[in-house]
């Protein structure tokens, strides 16, 4: 019963790179999934989150929203919309888009909001039309906190895919609820060890696109 | 030439904040909006660019009401500058100088060859210009709030107390190159500030505004001085008013002794020669002719005179260019009495009493009541 044994015995069995059931297959349905629920989230909370943000009205109701979102149970919520809407894709990416959006919504709600009024002011006294001090001036700045509460929405998500393979759906869920259904143990610790990498690698790719995108500016002085 | 023309600002909740104002501010000149916290000073400011919209009345640039046309030019056309300089702090300094540039369609390389121009202009070393503001001073930074403003050459620029942010000295270097940037330019400035001395030193026109937003006394800062309208604006300028008056006289007027001053490598006979009834003290220059300290003639050996026990000669005047209260200063600083005036090299130029500073200064009084602006 050794965890590190489990490890290296699901990793070193040929018969786990290969196929529709194979680690290739999985991570990229996992990374599928991820990707849409977190590009539906970031659709919906970025624009709601940047205006509210910039005008400064509506904050309340956001985090009134943004509580009760937080309150849904991913997997009631999954089995409910699966009985719902039956068999599809709808059911697995609902919750996890609800479970998402708060995060990117909240925080770039908060993001906006921190931004010093002071140059704002300038911009606007300098003849900025408003877009142009929303995107110029206050999302150069306030990137570093918006991209956090992406990152943080992608990491849950990475890790809440999983509940997909409880409604015949692919992903690394599939290793572990095959592998407790069958009590086949090293698929369950595999498929874990294969979420937290993939959390990991989630948090590098953050970590680049804000070495990339924010100014060397706001990095150093913020 | 901005006319505010009874203009009046009420907030939905009924607070007045400007009470049916009317100024006429001159072109080519600073023209100062002073008063307490809560006068409307820096709501009248940001009417005259529209960041706040008047209840009633108008305002008219060189005759068109502003509300002719739209904000966003209007606003390009005027150069604005905040107290904390506001600058983008994502934007390297050269970028955030050419943002006007910019907006109004430059290329990218002209906009910022410009923004090195004005760099320089506002007295900004050329290495900055690819740091990031978090690198620089507040003085700096304020520096660059104000070469921002002036990036588009706009006729008109609107200052909400840039200067208050940072200390003392800093504050006295910025304003001298504001005034030094001001003769260059001649551009129409709008300043507000809550400090009358900044007010007095700065403003060719001062309104001095009371709480309520209503206008105590529009006049140049000489005449604020010398005629205070009512007790609003009397306590406004402080206890020593009368004084800080005299930075409007000019010194040119006084008569200066050159007796009385004598080389550190004097003779007895010229020692001899130089003390008088009249004058108590002899000057002691060096060979140079600066002043080194005042004596008494009879203290005085010649040949063995030591600089380091004359008595002190308090801060000298520039003779001509520096103002009565600039000499009266030095007067009452020495310990003789006597004030040294000296030439732009720092030679002493002659010496003056207290005495004849006193008539000086009633001469002035008696000429001219509300004199115009001499150096400050």
């Amino acid at each position: 019963m050794n965890v590190l044994n489990f490890i290296n015995a699901f990793f070193s069995d040929n018969a786990h790179w290969q196929g529709y059931d194979g680690i290739p297959t999985r991570v990229l349905e996992h990374i599928q999934y991820t990707l849409m629920a977190l590009g539906i989230a970031a659709a919906v909370g970025l624009p709601i989150g940047l205006l509210t943000g910039h005008t400064g009205r509506g904050g309340n109701t956001l985090a009134l929203i943004a509580t009760a979102a937080r309150a849904l149970p991913s997997f009631g919520l999954m089995v409910l919309m699966f009985v719902l809407l039956g068999l599809g894709l709808a059911p697995v990416m609902i919750p996890l888009v609800v479970l998402a959006i708060p995060p990117v919504l909240v925080t770039t709600y908060e993001a906006m909001r921190s931004v010093d009024p002071a140059p704002v002011d300038a911009a606007r006294g300098m003849g900025m039309a408003e877009a142009e001090v929303l995107f110029r001036v206050e999302l150069p700045v306030a990137l570093p906190l918006i991209l956090s509460g992406l990152r943080s929405a992608a990491i849950q998500i990475v890790s809440t895919a999983t509940i997909a393979a409880y409604v015949s759906f692919g992903g690394l869920g599939r290793y572990i609820v095959d592998g407790l259904y069958q009590r086949d143990y090293e698929k369950v610790v595999g498929g874990a060890t294969l979420v937290a990498v993939l959390a990991l690698a989630t948090l590098g790719v953050f970590w680049a696109v804000g070495r990339l995108t924010v100014s060397r500016g706001v990095r150093r002085s913020g | 030439m901005i006319r505010i023309d009874s203009v009046t600002k009420r907030y939905p909740d009924g607070t007045v904040a400007v009470d049916r104002l009317s100024l006429e501010i001159p072109d080519r000149s600073i023209t100062v909006l002073v008063g307490p916290s809560g006068c409307g000073k820096t709501t009248t400011l940001r009417m005259i660019n529209r960041m706040v919209e008047p209840s009633e009345g108008r305002i008219l640039l060189d005759g068109v009401d502003i509300m002719q046309q739209p904000v966003n030019t209007l606003r390009r056309s005027m150069g604005y500058v905040i107290q904390n300089a506001g600058l983008f702090q994502h934007r390297t300094i050269v970028d955030n100088i050419a943002t006007v540039p910019r907006m109004l369609g430059w290329g990218k390389d002209v906009a910022r060859s410009r923004a090195r121009e004005l760099m320089e202009r506002v007295g900004l070393d050329a290495s900055l210009a690819k740091r990031y503001p978090y690198q620089l001073s507040g003085g700096q930074q304020q520096r660059v709030g104000v070469a921002r403003a002036l990036a588009a050459d706009p006729p008109v620029l609107l200052m909400d107390e840039p200067f208050s942010a940072v200390d003392p000295v800093v504050r006295k270097g910025l304003q001298d190159e504001l005034l030094r940037i001001q003769e260059e330019l001649g551009k129409t400035i709008v300043f507000v500030t809550h400090d009358i001395d900044e007010a007095v030193k700065l403003g060719t026109m001062v309104a001095v505004m009371r709480t309520g937003g209503r206008l105590a006394q529009f006049a140049p800062p000489a005449e604020l001085l010398s005629n205070p309208a009512d007790d609003f604006v009397e306590d406004f300028l402080g206890a020593d008013r009368g004084i800080r008056r005299l930075s409007f006289f000019p010194s040119a007027g006084l008569e200066l002794l050159t007796t009385p001053i004598v080389a550190v490598d004097a003779t007895a006979e010229q020692i001899a020669a130089r003390g008088s009834a009249d004058v108590p003290y002899l000057l002691v220059t060096d060979l140079d002719g600066r002043p080194l300290g005042w004596s008494e003639p009879r203290d005085l050996t010649a040949g063995q005179i030591e600089p380091e026990r004359l008595l002190p000669y308090g801060r000298p005047f520039v003779a001509e260019r520096d103002s009565l209260r600039a000499a009266l200063d030095g007067a009452v600083l020495s310990p003789t009495g006597w004030a040294v005036a000296v030439d732009g090299e720092g030679r002493a130029a002659g010496v003056v009493s207290q005495q004849t500073i006193g008539e000086a200064i009633r001469g002035a009084h008696a000429a001219a009541p509300v004199d115009a602006k001499a150096g400050r």
